[in-house]
């Protein structure tokens, strides 16, 4: 095969742009999560995210207010499941599937007429063919990717050094104390959902806007399953989840780019490389754990519904 | 009880009276389309639907057409299509090569119910195939794809390896080669028929080290998507025209015309003249139609290939005419000698020069 045809530069830009949607995703359900709310509908509010961002940025012609759009359908399909778990105490595994096929069969009522147009162009802060490997790898990318590298960072610091962070994560890993010291379990869940909601849908904007960039019915195609992996591989640590996308990223990349450059190695060991890797990572963490190694991460909370009269 | 016995006779002779109208021809056909995308994927399942459509304007009210989407290559489509046999489709359309096993299984179990397969081949009393010949079209692309290159380097994105994908890389590459002896073939194999974004990551891919020209094989317009950000790349439509990268990267396109087929089919059922076939048409019939090649391509260019496809519409010129060696240098095709459709059919070798393995 010929090595010389992988150009790093070029293959490091693809794996961030091919990364930020899984991270984008992932960060927003690390906070669900964080807070004792498993959803899994992370596919289905990506996809509508990725629906409502291309046709708000067709309509306004402005990929900036694209990228509003989908946080915001997004942050709207989560609202569904805030209710429906928090306030009528549905079970969320359940409701979070629902939310999943709900969100692929409205995206594709919502998007028919926005088959084969082609988006506003989001801009690069450097483009061209020019460009030198520094500049291409930092500098040539579109403001959402950096905005998606930030949140991690500043989830990661909220989470840490914050009140509120301190707040999130006693709701997460105890809620009947939480409640007992007198915060609203319910509405600090509420918000996490909807954050989390309005992080998939940019991660589904930026899907449909950069990544592709256009529109296609049920095109996220697995993309929110991964970040609920993801969440998981990063053991619940923000900055982590920067790593694990990078990671899943990479090798989707590093396998078209093999094959392209006539690598013998057979297609199929490469497309399965990213889930043996999540496996070998939660068994990892599992002997970890059972020998006291690292504590567990998992919220104490996690799946479990609140109600004040328990 | 009366009164119940009464409503009881009242709808038997309501159901006998509605089944007597049946007979009279007044009777709906039931047909049944399953689909292995979705219907706004702008390529494949796009035009397979848009050929649906037809059959509901040609028949009017004798037609009622059903489809499923997105159906997965497996255990699931039998599920479907069984589903579609209970609810009274009386002919069912199949269109992925992975339904095939399906489609005999459940064919199997309905012997009243007529089955039309794409692309696949094995048949029954009651199952016929269709297929079209793409290789036409690739033979045109590759064409084209040789002649514009200036990196010598073609991109192409290939779905799974089948028959169908192989034979149209290797028509690509033998009429690109022809004209360009420099051309080399990149292949990336997506093993999906439809995923924007991997389809896209392939193209970028592609372009990345160095292809000009990207051949797909895959559904959706993602890698013209691709195409169009990069200047100097070109595409083409695949399975339906495309026609909104007119502008861009599109350059020509593979048209599957299905209509003509699924109206025939119909009528043969509802004729009672169905019976078993295995069609395999290509431009002659108007199956496969190459879209409008634009003003991209210089005019000698576009001369050249507007004579080949004439050739292949009356039969002069076969894509597939020797020498060609496979490509362990082995001589498959002797001087002058024309494929026969059975190795077409069950290809599963690259011709000689083009590198790298097919995945098993």
């Amino acid at each position: 095969m010929d090595w010389a045809a992988i150009n790093p530069a070029f293959y490091v830009a693809s794996v961030m742009v091919a990364a930020t949607p899984l991270l984008l995703a992932a960060i927003g359900e690390l906070v669900v999560e964080k807070t004792g709310v498993l959803n899994l509908g992370v596919e289905g509010m990506m996809i509508i995210g990725a629906v409502c961002g291309f046709i708000t940025a067709v309509e306004t012609g402005s990929p900036s207010l694209g990228f509003v759009g989908g946080a915001l359908g997004g942050a709207a399909l989560s609202v569904v499941f805030a209710v429906l778990t928090q306030f009528f105490l549905t079970s969320q595994v359940p409701t979070g599937l629902a939310l999943t096929l709900f969100g692929l069969g409205a995206s594709a009522m919502v998007g028919q007429s926005y088959v084969g147009i082609v988006p506003p162009k989001m801009p690069q802060l450097m483009s061209g063919a020019q460009l030198n490997a520094f500049e291409r790898i930092v500098l040539g990318h579109d403001a959402m990717l950096y905005i998606g590298l930030a949140i991690p960072v500043a989830v990661w610091a909220v989470l840490r050094f914050s009140r509120l962070g301190l707040i999130l994560r006693a709701v997460g890993e105890d809620h009947n104390a939480a409640h007992a010291l007198g915060y609203k379990v319910m509405w600090i869940r509420f918000g996490a959902i909807v954050f989390g909601g309005a992080c998939a849908g940019l991660g589904g904007a930026y899907l449909s806007l950069v990544r592709v960039p256009q529109w296609t019915e049920g095109m996220t195609t697995g993309a929110g399953w991964i970040a609920l992996a993801l969440v998981v591989f990063a053991s619940w640590r923000p900055l982590l989840i920067i790593l694990g996308a990078y990671i899943f990223g990479g090798i989707a990349i590093l396998q078209l780019n093999l094959q392209a450059a006539g690598s013998t190695i057979p297609v199929e060991y490469l497309s399965m490389s990213p889930y043996v890797i999540t496996i070998f990572v939660l068994v990892l963490l599992s002997a970890l754990h059972k020998y006291g190694i690292s504590r567990a991460q998992a919220p104490a909370m996690l799946g479990r519904s609140f109600h004040a009269s328990n | 009880m009366i009164l119940r016995r009464t409503l009881l006779a009242a709808a038997a002779t309501a159901l006998a009276l509605t089944s007597g109208a049946f007979a009279d021809g007044h009777e709906k056909l039931k047909v049944g389309f399953v689909y292995v995308g979705s219907i706004g994927d702008g390529g494949w399942t796009y035009e397979h639907n848009q050929s649906r459509l037809a059959v509901d304007e040609a028949f009017g009210d004798k037609v009622e057409t059903i489809y499923q989407e997105s159906v997965p290559e497996g255990a699931d489509a039998e599920r479907v299509m069984t589903q579609m046999a209970l609810s009274g489709a009386k002919l069912i359309f199949t269109t992925s090569f992975g339904y095939m096993d399906p489609t005999i299984n459940v064919a199997a179990k309905f012997p009243d119910v007529k089955f039309e397969h794409a692309t696949g081949y094995k048949t029954a009393d009651n199952v016929s195939t269709y297929s079209a010949r793409f290789y036409e079209g690739r033979a045109v692309q590759g064409h084209i794809a040789g002649k514009m290159t200036k990196t010598n380097k073609i991109g192409y994105i290939a779905s799974f390896p089948i028959p169908e994908v192989i034979r149209g890389i290797n028509s690509a590459y033998l009429h690109a080669k022809r004209v360009n002896p420099d051309v080399e073939f990149n292949i990336i194999w997506a093993f999906t028929w439809e995923d924007p974004a991997k389809e896209a990551d392939a193209a970028k891919t592609l372009i990345e080290q160095g292809a000009d020209v990207i051949l797909q094989h895959t559904d959706t317009t993602a890698p013209l998507t691709v195409a169009a950000e990069n200047e100097g790349v070109i595409g083409f439509g695949q399975a339906s025209d495309m026609a909104q990268f007119k502008d861009g990267p599109r350059v020509s396109s593979i048209i599957d015309n299905w209509a003509p087929y699924y109206i025939d089919r119909v009528k043969a059922v509802m004729d009672g003249t169905w019976e078993t076939v295995q069609t395999w048409d290509g431009i002659d019939t108007g199956m496969v139609e190459i879209g409008e090649i634009t003003d991209r391509i210089p005019a000698d260019i576009k001369a050249e290939a507007e004579a080949m496809i004439e050739a292949m519409r009356t039969g002069a010129y076969h894509p597939f005419t020797g020498p060609i060696n496979k490509q362990d240098g082995t001589p498959w095709l002797a001087d002058g000698e024309v494929a026969d459709d059975g190795t077409l059919a069950g290809m599963s070798f690259y011709i000689e020069g083009l590198t790298g393995d097919i995945p098993q």
